[in-house]
């Protein structure tokens, strides 16, 4: 169960970010922001290992003492962050990649949606109910 | 099965709607609202080609550099499409890719030769924005355009814009 789910565009701006309300809204958004130079950074260094398959899952991008956050890239350059709550160790590398290929799946079906401009902030209720769905149940 | 031409059909209507609805208001159509409606067509096939690449590389790992690129448009998009493989595909390796269909979907349906020549631009307009939309979404502003010079064969030449 994720704690924040974000998606930021190719230009490195969000089209989408979410967190659980009860906490700091504003750490989430600064975790994310910073995670993006780890995104980067993992992009760029499997460029020069041509020998093995690029891969779009990006895995543990940096733990904290509180939360972990985890990235996957898409091949139009489309950045999903998820953060988890470090406290909550069952969750298994396995189940963040079905997250993250859930969510891949509920983004092309935004992206193919004739009304939804690329580049506008996504406000599909389908990708909304699917995050939902991901998020840690407050209450 | 007729899957195949249902795309073909609809596409059909596209081009003659358009070019009609011009015509209608307009009157005559001189060359700057052929030009309109060129670019209308155009600016369809852009938005449809950058949602059609999301879904079809949603499993695909990434690509190394540009040559793969164009090889994955070459193979695997234009199959997925156009239902065949680019025939030809050259490259001056400074930006600028020729990509020759031997038999393109859209137009073997017009004719063998050389009849309706001059009608084609008009039916590989959505096709090159498709094919502008899709590298669009994977990183690469192109300017792409198309000539025919002998029915169905065509030649799509795709410029990358280096920024």
């Amino acid at each position: 169960m994720a704690v924040c789910i974000a998606v930021i565009a190719k230009e490195n701006y969000p089209l989408y970010i979410r967190s659980v309300p009860s906490q700091n809204e504003l750490k989430f958004h600064y975790t994310v922001h910073t995670s993006l130079d780890v995104v980067e950074e993992k992009v760029s260094a499997v460029g020069k290992s041509l020998a093995d398959q690029r891969e779009l899952y990006l895995g543990l991008l940096y733990p904290t003492e509180d939360y972990k956050v985890y990235g996957y890239v898409t091949n139009s350059k489309v950045k999903f962050v998820i953060v988890v709550d470090s406290s909550n160790t069952s969750l298994r590398d396995n189940e963040i990649r079905s997250m993250f290929r859930k969510l891949h799946n509920s983004f092309t079906d935004v992206m193919c949606n004739p009304f939804y401009n690329p580049g506008d902030p996504i406000q599909s209720k389908a990708f909304n109910g699917i995050v939902s769905g991901m998020m840690v149940q407050t209450g | 099965m007729a899957d195949d031409s249902l795309f073909e059909f609809l596409h059909m209507e596209i081009v003659s709607h358009i070019f009609n609805e011009q015509q209608s208001r307009k009157g005559e159509l001189d060359n700057k609202d052929r030009a309109a409606c060129i670019s209308l067509l155009e600016a369809m096939g852009f938005r449809v080609g950058q949602g059609l690449i999301e879904r079809l590389t949603r499993d695909t790992p990434s690509f190394k550099d540009e040559l793969d690129i164009m090889k994955f448009i070459c193979k695997d998009f234009w199959t997925k499409v156009f239902r065949r493989q680019v025939d030809n595909l050259r490259t001056n390796h400074q930006g600028t890719y020729v990509l020759q269909d031997n038999k393109f979907s859209l137009l073997t349906q017009f004719s063998g030769g050389k009849q309706y020549l001059d009608q084609a631009p008009k039916y590989l307009a959505f096709s090159c924005g498709v094919v502008r939309g899709a590298l669009s979404n994977l990183g690469l502003e192109s300017v792409v355009t198309a000539e025919v010079s002998i029915m169905p064969s065509c030649k799509f030449q795709v410029v990358i814009q280096k920024l």
